[in-house]
């Protein structure tokens, strides 16, 4: 049954990728992207990753892509412009990037990847506590320079958005 | 493909979405949309760390740097729409073909 | 085949596998049948219209519905309860499969009426001498025992509840708009109090035209409703109605359920947009503004339980509770008394309830986003506000106001049941003692009749002031608060701080108290006016139509 779910979503997740390539207006490229991350946010459900998969879902859908959708409603043009890259560009595009996903997947496949012994792999999902307690000892130093990061970037977006009067 | 799921499966559906995202950078001409393709490459990565941490080490280690992906992904996201207000406010579009000569 | 003896039928049949064809068989009956009645409803309408226009015909429904559900809620918790006490019969689980479908179970029909069924009696009071020993019950229970089987039964319990808030919402949002106005609400639809109205209303926007505006996007038109009541429906995948009561126990439930309301802002910037019209896209913009800022000071407030309790999982919050009244966590001490008011201006804002209902103001934006859609589209958007609202008063209930607890400790059950009480009675008093999902039903109802309360009371605000309120006074408000409990519970808690836990104590029971006296105040106001309406509201409280 999981087998089915992960075809799933996985399927989901790449016909929303698709829709986002080849989609003409760009607002359809952000819907693509919501079904690319509700597709990415079962799929952490579904691999016992439950607190990624609602952060992923907070952070991600509710945060980011609203940010994505204003920015192009406050630069938009009109609903129907839209910039098609030139033939040559979508075909050299389109020839890198099958060259990319068939070697990345002949390297993946093709690595021995040594599977640990049968108790080691994650069974259920990490306990909320037990992520909170290794943010604030094992990863304190990246957690502490994340808030400092967020704080720049708070300052450094409104500078650089402000509107001159 | 239909043997039962394993690392291996993640890996792949990683990869194939990476190369979508960089197609998606590679063939939009509106910044927005390069920027889409940016989340999607950032999205393969966190699936490649679930993946690995659920089948390989058992630990919760590629959760929470997951975590510090989808964060930094979100600050990124949020200066590179102030960056393309910017962009839009001087040059009256935001279509990054036009963006080829360094003024003022 | 269906009633064999026990003894020495053939191989095959004397396991009674079923065949899998006649469970496919039974939903296009069960569709037949629908559309069979639906049928001839509306075909012999003159005379369904006159029996609906009696007034008995609404108390009929009413107490029908209500002990209908009682029943049903009763009887669906003790069969999977039984269902789930197969795992203690010590049978040897084979791999048996059907030859039909290649699945694999562990009980056969047999096993489950040797095992569970056979010199079984019923356990009700006056009929307890009934035996319910018969093989038909073990077909019908047979497929319980598939994970998936009893998610489906969750998932259509979960459906039809969620379309009847909305139904029995909107009819109620009208009568107390129309009482709190000195009017009377709708009073045609259906014999008594208009109670039909709701149908009607669904009737008539299906049969409205299904216009799309020509030169917006068509295809996001059409899929905006969805990104807006898909959500709404996926919260209750985490909400509890009580204990085992919850389709799934995330442990992480309060953040998905904060996700899903997170995900509903998409829908409205697409309706929007979609629409093509400038006063759409201004009344999304706003709304797009408003949802996504008022959830930090509503994620903020939603941790304070998380911190009394210790936990995300919404079903130990609720048990943490349990003790009686004064125990939760709404009068345990005045950091979460404030961030249970917080909280609750912060959802209304977040689900673009009035005040702060601009986005679909009826009044300046002709309906905002709204304004282009009609008929069914339309009442998608409202179906999922009124889930998303009683999400919001659920969520109230769950993390301030006990859940499912009743405001009796839950100890005193035990001083009333012996063990030797009857089966049905003692699960009666535990019920109405200790926990029930009628509690949080009654509960939540209340919370969500607050917001109807709230809506029709108080004026509109602005844009500007909406965003002043939540940046400049909630969000203030709501770090001081945070700090503040952070530190109470650090040094009544972990240090143990004696002067300051005697202040914890004192302060609950002022609270408490507090409480009690809000609630008696409240019902003895509402008494004082029902009994005085006349003097009221003068003509306007009898209760009969004009020119009769």
């Amino acid at each position: 049954m999981e087998d089915i779910a992960f075809y799933i979503f996985a399927g989901v997740s790449l016909f929303s990728a698709l829709v986002i390539v080849f989609s003409k207006s760009v607002i359809r490229a952000a819907v693509g992207l919501l079904g690319t991350l509700g597709g990415v946010a079962c799929l952490y459900f579904l691999a016992d990753a439950n607190l990624l998969g609602a952060i992923q879902l907070i952070v991600y859908a509710g945060g980011t892509l609203i940010l994505i959708v204003f920015g192009i409603m406050l630069t938009s043009q009109s609903p129907w412009a839209a910039f098609q890259p030139t033939k040559f560009q979508a075909i050299a595009a389109t020839i890198i990037g099958l060259i990319l996903a068939t070697g990345i997947i002949r390297l993946v496949t093709m690595a021995p990847w040594k599977s640990r012994a049968a108790e080691k792999l994650l069974t259920q999902s990490p306990a909320v506590k037990d992520v909170g307690e290794s943010l604030l000892t094992t990863y304190l130093v990246p957690f502490e320079v994340a808030s400092v990061l967020l704080l720049v970037v708070m300052i450094g977006a409104a500078y650089l958005a402000r509107t001159e009067k | 493909m239909l043997a039962e799921i394993g690392l291996q499966h993640y890996l792949v559906l990683s990869a194939l979405i990476f190369s979508l995202g960089v197609l998606c950078m590679a063939t939009k001409r509106n910044a927005i949309g390069i920027l889409i393709g940016v989340e999607l490459v950032l999205n393969s990565a966190n699936i490649n760390l679930v993946g690995f941490s659920k089948y390989q080490t058992g630990q919760l280690d590629g959760h929470v740097v997951a975590v510090f992906v989808i964060l930094l992904a979100a600050a990124e996201a949020a200066l590179a729409i102030a960056i393309f207000m910017n962009f839009y406010n001087n040059v009256r579009t935001i279509d990054v073909d036009r963006g080829d000569e360094l003024r003022g | 085949m269906w009633l064999a003896p026990m003894s020495g039928v053939s191989r095959n049949l004397a396991d009674w596998k079923i065949p899998f064809v006649l469970l496919l068989a039974i939903g296009p009956l069960v569709g037949f049948v629908t559309f069979l009645t639906a049928g001839l409803v509306v075909s012999f309408y003159r005379l369904v219209g006159r029996i609906l226009a009696a007034p008995w015909v609404a108390f009929i429904i009413f107490i029908g519905a209500i002990v209908g559900i009682i029943l049903l809620v009763w009887v669906h918790a003790e069969i999977f309860a039984f269902v789930h006490s197969w795992d203690q019969w010590d049978i040897k689980r084979g791999a048996d499969t059907i030859p039909v479908v290649d699945i694999h179970y562990d009980y056969s029909v047999r096993a489950i009426y040797e095992n569970g069924i056979k010199g079984q009696k019923l356990p009700l009071p006056l009929v307890g001498g009934v035996c319910v020993d018969a093989p038909v019950l073990s077909y019908v229970l047979w497929p319980l025992q598939f994970k998936i089987v009893r998610d489906l039964v969750a998932v259509g319990g979960i459906i039809g509840f969620i379309s009847i808030v909305p139904g029995f919402g909107i009819w109620w949002e009208r009568k107390i708009a129309g009482r709190m106005q000195s009017r009377m609400g709708p009073m045609r639809a259906g014999g008594w109090h208009g109670w039909a109205q709701s149908a009607a209303d669904g009737i008539k926007l299906i049969f409205k035209e299904d216009y799309v505006p020509p030169t917006g996007d068509g295809l996001l038109f059409r899929l905006a409703p969805y990104f807006a009541l898909v959500p709404a429906i996926c919260a209750f995948i985490a909400l509890p109605f009580a204990g085992a009561w919850v389709f799934r126990d995330l442990d992480v439930a309060l953040l998905f359920i904060l996700a899903m309301l997170g995900v509903e802002v998409m829908g409205v910037i697409l309706a929007g947009w979609a629409s093509n019209n400038k006063w759409s896209v201004y009344g999304a913009m706003r709304e797009a503004c408003q949802m996504v800022s008022y959830e930090i000071p509503m994620g903020m407030a939603l941790l304070i339980p998380v911190m009394t309790a210790g936990s995300l999982n919404l079903g130990a919050i609720a048990e943490a509770q349990g003790g009686g009244f004064w125990t939760w966590f709404i009068f345990k001490n005045v950091w979460c008394f404030a961030a249970f008011f917080i909280y609750y201006c912060a959802a209304l804002a977040s689900c673009k309830r009035a005040p702060f209902d601009l986005p679909e103001s009826e009044s300046e934006l002709v309906a905002g986003f709204l304004t282009e859609y009609s008929g069914f589209r339309w009442s998608l958007f409202f179906f999922g506000e009124y889930a998303a609202m009683f999400v919001i008063a659920g969520l109230a209930t769950i993390l301030f106001l006990g859940g499912w607890m009743s405001p009796f400790p839950a100890e005193w059950a035990d001083k009333f049941i012996s063990p030797d009480t009857n089966y049905f009675i003692k699960s009666i008093i535990r019920g109405v003692v200790a926990a029930n999902p009628l509690w949080f039903i009654a509960k939540a109802t209340f919370m969500f009749f607050l917001q109807l309360w709230i809506r029709w009371t108080l004026p509109r605000i602005r844009i500007d002031q909406v965003l002043y309120a939540c940046v400049q006074v909630l969000l203030p408000m709501m770090m001081a608060v945070l700090l503040c409990n952070t530190l109470w519970i650090l040094f009544v808690d972990y240090y143990q701080v004696g002067w300051m836990m005697m202040l914890d104590k004192v302060i609950n029971w002022i609270l408490a108290g507090l409480g009690v006296i809000v609630t008696i105040g409240m019902l003895a106001i509402a008494s004082f006016g029902y009994r005085h309406n006349k003097a009221l509201v003068g003509t306007m409280a009898v209760d009969q139509l004009p020119g009769k």
